[in-house]
C-alpha cells in the first residue's frame, strides 16, 4: 500500500505531541516514593593512588543515608564494568584491559573518576556531605600525550607501556610492493580532535529494589536496556536477568554516548538495596563532561601511492588512537573494525596496511560518537583525496571519479564487501546542486571583497546496519547483533509492535508505525510501538551504528510476514477456502476471483474467537515475533560539498553552501531522514570548526562546560540543501542502508578541505577556530613573502 | 526555609522551600511540571527557559524566591495537545524536534522572540535570536523554519 501514511511519506512524527507539550517522560522526570538521592565524589586527579578514604564524617551528615565506597562494592561481589569486544595484537595475544570498579579501588586514573558515593535525602545534602569526605592522594604524573603515554607510568599494572592493543589490518606486504612501483606519493598528518558527546539530557538513572519481589528496576538513560540488563547481570552481578528490569523511558539524545554501562547506574541499582530506598542521580553538565564516553582522538599518518595517470595503487595508514582510562563497553572496536575497514572508501584501491595503536592515557573513557571510527577514516580518506588530487594537479572531483568503485558487489581489501552504489551518480548530483561549474565566478566575487572562497568535497562511505552476528563475532565481539521484533494483533485489529530498538529521537514510534501500516493496510493511528522495557520487549540489541532502519525494521518486517500468513490460514477457515486462494492487499483478506474479503480487523476478531477452527488445525490469537541477523553490513554512501568564504583579516569562516547527497537506499520518511543528515552534518561542523575537548598538561579537562567547551549553535550554521540518490540495499528485505550518521561522517572533511582550498595552506587542524584559520595564512603569507 | 508565592500558569501556588531552591527545580521538583529541562546549569543551553511575567529567563540560574509574586509561565502553560500553542503546532510541523530535551526551551524562546521581534522573522534574525538555546539533533535548519512559521501563524491567531 502506497498511501499518505505508508513507506516513503513524509509522516508528521506521532510522538511529537508529549514533546510539545512538555509531557515527555526522561528519567530525571521519573521519581519513586521514598526516593533518595546520589552525589558521586569525583577525583580531582588525573593519576593518583588512595592512601586512605575517610567517610565517617560524611556518614553523619544530616540527612545521609550511607556513604559507599569500592570496598564497599567488593564486598558484596559487585563486578567491574567491562569492555566487550577483544581485539587481538599483531602476535596474536589479547589486548589488555585493566579492571574498572564502578567506585575506585586504590587508584583514580583520570579527573572525574568515581571515589565514593553519598546517598542522602536530598541531592543538596548528599553535596554537602561530600564535602566532608577527606581523601589522601598520592598523586602520581598524568598521563595525557598519545605520543609520549609509552613512557609511563603504567596506568594499569596489566599494561606497563600503556599501550591496550598493537593491531593491524590489511596486506602488508603487497602494500609496500604498490608503494614501490608508484609515480606519485601523497603523505598527511592529521589529528581527529577529541569530542564530547553532549546529548542535551544529561545522563541519570534511578535504581528501585523491591524487597519483596527481589526485583532491581533501573530507569535510565539508555540506548539499549537490554544490554544494559545482560551486561548489569551476567557480568556485573547485580541479580540475575529475570530480577532486573531496565527501563530506558524518553531518551534526550545520545549520539553513541547512552549505549554504554557506566558507573553511576550500576550504583544507583545496587545502592538501591543497600540503603532500602528507591536512588536517583542525574548528571549536572560538568559531570556528562567529565565522565560521559568522549569521542574521536585520534593521531594518523597516511600515504597514497598513485601511478601516472592518477590511479590509486595503495594506502598505507598508522593511527594511535586514544582510549583514556579504561576501556568502556565498546570502545576497543571504535578505531579497529569500525575505523581500518572503512579506509577503502568509495575508492577501488588494490591494497591497503593498516595500524592501529590503542593507548591508555589518565582521560575519560573515549568510545563509539556518531559515526564511530567511520568519521575518522573518512577524514583521513577524504582529507587524503583533496590533497592528493591539488598535488597531482587534478580537479577534486575528476581524481574522485577516476577511481570510484563502479562495479558491485565489490571486495575491498580490509573486509567489506559492498553489495551496491553510485557514487558517480552522487557525485554529479552533488556537482549540479552546488552549482560547481560556476564556484570559479563566485570565488572572484569574494575576492572582489577581500574574502577567500574555498569549496571542498567529502565522499563518504559508511558501514551500518550493525552488523551480521557470525561476522562480528570473528572479529571479537562479545554479542550478536541481530534485533528483535514482535508484532501483537488485537483482537479488534489494532496493532502493538515491541522493538528491541530505541528511539532516542530517531522518531521511530513513526516510521515503524509506517512500515505496519503499509503492509497491514490499517491506520496509522491503529498501531502503537513499545520499546525500551525489558519487562515488555523479551530482548533486543538497541539502536546505534544506523541499525533501527535496516536490523530493527527488517525483523519487524519479517514479523509482519508472519502475521499475514498467520490471517491467511484464519481467513481460509473464516472465508470457506482454500488457504492457496486467499490473497492479502490493502487490508483485506479475499479468495481469489470471488468477491468474497475480509478486512484485516476482521480476521484478527476471527483469529481471537476462534469459532470457525478448532485448536488442532490452527492455534488461535495473532501474535508473531522475529529475530533478524542481517547477511552483510549496509553501505550508505554519498557526497558532500561544502562552501565556505574566510575573512582573512580575522580568520573567521563562513560557510555560504553546503549540498549534501546521500544514498540510503530506500527511505521510509524522507522528513525524519532529512532531520538526521542536518543534525549529522551541524556535528561533524562543530568538530571541524570550533569543538574541542582539551586536558592540560595536569589531566584537568579544561572544557568543561558550554562556556569551555564550543557547541554549534543556530548563529553558526547555514541551512542545508540536501538531495538524495537510491541504490536499494541488496540484503535486507526493505532495502534500507540507514541515515542516523552520515552527515556527521561526511562533513568535517568537506569543511577542511574547503578551508585549506580558500587559504591555499595544508596544514590546519580541527577545530579551525578563526585563531588557527588566521595563524594559517599567516603562516602561507609569510612563507609567499620568504618565496 | 523560605515562604514564596507565585502564580504559575494562571495559578497561585506558595510554598515553603529551601532558599537555594533554584526555579526549574522548584517548578519540576514542588509543582511536578517536568517539561522544563535542566541542560547545562551555567545558563547556556535554554532547555530551562520559561516566562516571568512576560519575558524569557533561564530558570536553572533564577532562584524561586526571587520570583515572589511574579507570573511565570512554562511550557504546560501555553497550550496542550488538544489545543497547542501556534507555535507548538509549527514546531510539529516542521520537524524542528527529534529527542525533543531542549523544544520546551526552544518553544518558549520562540515566542518570547515574536513578542520582541514580531511576526515576520527572517532566517537571520531567527538564527542570531536562537543564540542562546542549544540543540544537539536538529541542527537548527528546521527550528528555523519552525519558528518562521509559527511567528506567522501567531500572527493569524
Amino acid at each position: 500500500m502506497s498511501s499518505a501514511t505508508g513507506i516513503g511519506a513524509s509522516v508528521l512524527r506521532k510522538e511529537d505531541i508529549r514533546f510539545i507539550t512538555g509531557k515527555g517522560q526522561y528519567t530525571d522526570d521519573v521519581n519513586r516514593q521514598g526516593q533518595a538521592h546520589a552525589y558521586f565524589l569525583r577525583s580531582p586527579h588525573a593519576h593518583a593512588t588512595i592512601k586512605k578514604l575517610d567517610i565517617s564524617a560524611a556518614k553523619k551528615a544530616p540527612g545521609v543515608l550511607d556513604v559507599l565506597t569500592g570496598d564497599d562494592l567488593a564486598h558484596d561481589k559487585v563486578g567491574g564494568l567491562i569492555c566487550g569486544w577483544m581485539i587481538h595484537n599483531k602476535d596474536g595475544s589479547p589486548m589488555k584491559a585493566g579492571a574498572h570498579p564502578a567506585l575506585a579501588q586504590g587508584k583514580v586514573r583520570y579527573v572525574g573518576d568515581h571515589v565514593a558515593v553519598v546517598i542522602a535525602e536530598t541531592y543538596s545534602q548528599a553535596k554537602d556531605a561530600a564535602e566532608k569526605i577527606i581523601v589522601d592522594y598520592g598523586v602520581l604524573p598524568a598521563v595525557v600525550d598519545m605520543n609520549t603515554a609509552s613512557k609511563g607510568p603504567a596506568i594499569h599494572d596489566v599494561a606497563s607501556d600503556n599501550v591496550v592493543y598493537d593491531w593491524h589490518l590489511g596486506d602488508k606486504a603487497a602494500t609496500e610492493a604498490a608503494f614501490k612501483n608508484a609515480k606519485h606519493i601523497t603523505k598527511i598528518d592529521l589529528v581527529n580532535n577529541r569530542l564530547i558527546p553532549n546529548a542535551m539530557e544529561p545522563r541519570a538513572a534511578v535504581g528501585d529494589y523491591d524487597a519483596g519481589t527481589e526485583v532491581f528496576t533501573l530507569y535510565t538513560t539508555s540506548q539499549n536496556p537490554h544490554v544494559a540488563r545482560l551486561v548489569l547481570s551476567a557480568f556485573i552481578g547485580i541479580a540475575p536477568e529475570h530480577k532486573l528490569r531496565v527501563i530506558a523511558p524518553d531518551v534526550g539524545g545520545g549520539f553513541g554516548s547512552k549505549i554504554f554501562i557506566y558507573a553511576e547506574e550500576t550504583v544507583c541499582v545496587w545502592a538501591s538495596k543497600r540503603v532500602g530506598r528507591p536512588v536517583k542521580w542525574t548528571a549536572d553538565r560538568t559531570e556528562a563532561f567529565l565522565s560521559d564516553a568522549h569521542g574521536r582522538d585520534h593521531i594518523t599518518h597516511a600515504e597514497l601511492a598513485t601511478d601516472d595517470k592518477g590511479k590509486i595503487l595503495a594506502f598505507r595508514v598508522k593511527t594511535k588512537a586514544n582510549l583514556g582510562a579504561y576501556l568502556s563497553t565498546f570502545s576497543s572496536c571504535v578505531p579497529t573494525y569500525l575505523y581500518a575497514p572503512l579506509l577503502s572508501g568509495q575508492y577501488d584501491i588494490p591494497a591497503i596496511y593498516v595500524e592501529v595503536e590503542g593507548i591508555y592515557t589518565t582521560t575519560a573513557p573515549v568510545d563509539a560518537y556518531r559515526g564511530a571510527g567511520r568519521p575518522e577514516a573518512t577524514f583521513v580518506v577524504e582529507r587524503m583525496m583533496e590533497k592528493a588530487a591539488r598535488e597531482l594537479g587534478m580537479d577534486p572531483a575528476t581524481f574522485r571519479r577516476k577511481n570510484f568503485v563502479k562495479s558491485f558487489p565489490h571486495q575491498t581489501p580490509v573486509i567489506m564487501c559492498y553489495d551496491t552504489g553510485n557514487y558517480t551518480a552522487s557525485l554529479d548530483l552533488a556537482l549540479e546542486m552546488a552549482d560547481y561549474k560556476n564556484f570559479g565566478k563566485r570565488k572572484k566575487e569574494s575576492a572582489k571583497h577581500g574574502k577567500l572562497r574555498g569549496i571542498g568535497f567529502s565522499a563518504y562511505i559508511e558501514a551500518c546496519g550493525i552488523a551480521p552476528s557470525a561476522a562480528v563475532g570473528s572479529l571479537g565481539a562479545g554479542v550478536g547483533l541481530w534485533e528483535s521484533a514482535e508484532v501483537r494483533v488485537n483482537p479488534v485489529g489494532t496493532v502493538e509492535v515491541l522493538t528491541g530498538s530505541h528511539s532516542h529521537g530517531q522518531g521511530h514510534e513513526t516510521t515503524f508505525a509506517q512500515l505496519v501500516s503499509d503492509r497491514l493496510g490499517i491506520d496509522i493511528n491503529s498501531v502503537a510501538i513499545v520499546h525500551g522495557d525489558t519487562d515488555k520487549v523479551q530482548f533486543g540489541m538497541g539502536t546505534y551504528g544506523s541499525r533501527s532502519g535496516s536490523v530493527g525494521m527488517s525483523a519487524i518486517s519479517k514479523a509482519l510476514d508472519k502475521v499475514i500468513a498467520k490471517g491467511k490460514k484464519v481467513a481460509s477457515y473464516a472465508l470457506e477456502a482454500s488457504e492457496k486462494d486467499i490473497e492479502f492487499k490493502d487490508g483485506r483478506f479475499s479468495v481469489a476471483g470471488t468477491d468474497k474479503s475480509l478486512a484485516f480487523g476482521e480476521v484478527a476478531l476471527q483469529a481471537y474467537i476462534a469459532h470457525k477452527f478448532t485448536g488442532a488445525e490452527l492455534e488461535p490469537g495473532l501474535k508473531e515475533g522475529a529475530f533478524y541477523d542481517p547477511t552483510n553490513f549496509t553501505f550508505p554512501s554519498g557526497v558532500h560539498i561544502c562552501e565556505v568564504e574566510i575573512d582573512p583579516d580575522t580568520g573567521v569562516t563562513s560557510i555560504e553552501k553546503w549540498t549534501a547527497v546521500d544514498d540510503f537506499g530506500n527511505v521510509i520518511n524522507p522528513m525524519i531522514v532529512e532531520g538526521q543528515v542536518h543534525g549529522g552534518i551541524a556535528q561533524g561542523i562543530g568538530q571541524a570548526l570550533m569543538e574541542g575537548a582539551h586536558y592540560d598538561k595536569d589531566g584537568q579537562l579544561v572544557t568543561a562546560s558550554y562556556m569551555d567547551y564550543t557547541m554549534p549553535r543556530a548563529d553558526n550554521l547555514p541551512s542545508f540543501q540536501i538531495g538524495m540518490t537510491n541504490t536499494p540495499c541488496t540484503t535486507n528485505p526493505l532495502g534500507l542502508k540507514g541515515c542516523g550518521e552520515a552527515g556527521a561522517i561526511a562533513s568535517p572533511p568537506a569543511v577542511i578541505n574547503a578551508i585549506t582550498d580558500a587559504i591555499g595552506h595544508e596544514n590546519i587542524a580541527m577545530p579551525a577556530t578563526p585563531q588557527a584559520v588566521w595563524m594559517a595564512i599567516q603562516a602561507s603569507s609569510t612563507k609567499i613573502a620568504a618565496e | 526555609m523560605a515562604s514564596v508565592t507565585m502564580i504559575v500558569n494562571g495559578k497561585e501556588v506558595t510554598a515553603n522551600v529551601d532558599p537555594r531552591t533554584l526555579l526549574a527545580q522548584f517548578l519540576r521538583e514542588h509543582l511536578h511540571l517536568t517539561g522544563t529541562h535542566v541542560g547545562c546549569d551555567t545558563s547556556q543551553c535554554g532547555a530551562c527557559v520559561v516566562h516571568v511575567d512576560g519575558r524569557s529567563i533561564k530558570s536553572c540560574t533564577t532562584l524561586a524566591v526571587a520570583c515572589e509574586g511574579a507570573s511565570v509561565t512554562t511550557i504546560e502553560g501555553i497550550g496542550t495537545p488538544e489545543h497547542l500553542h501556534p507555535m507548538q503546532a509549527a514546531f510539529r510541523e516542521n520537524h524542528g524536534l527529534q529527542c525533543g530535551f531542549c523544544t520546551p526551551g526552544m518553544i518558549m524562546s520562540a515566542i518570547d522572540i515574536v513578542n520582541r521581534k514580531g511576526h515576520q522573522l527572517d532566517e537571520h534574525t531567527i538564527r542570531e535570536e536562537l543564540e542562546g538555546n542549544i540543540c544537539r539533533c536538529t541542527g537548527y535548519h528546521n527550528i528555523v523554519k519552525a519558528v518562521a512559521a509559527g511567528a506567522q501563524a501567531m500572527a493569524a491567531k
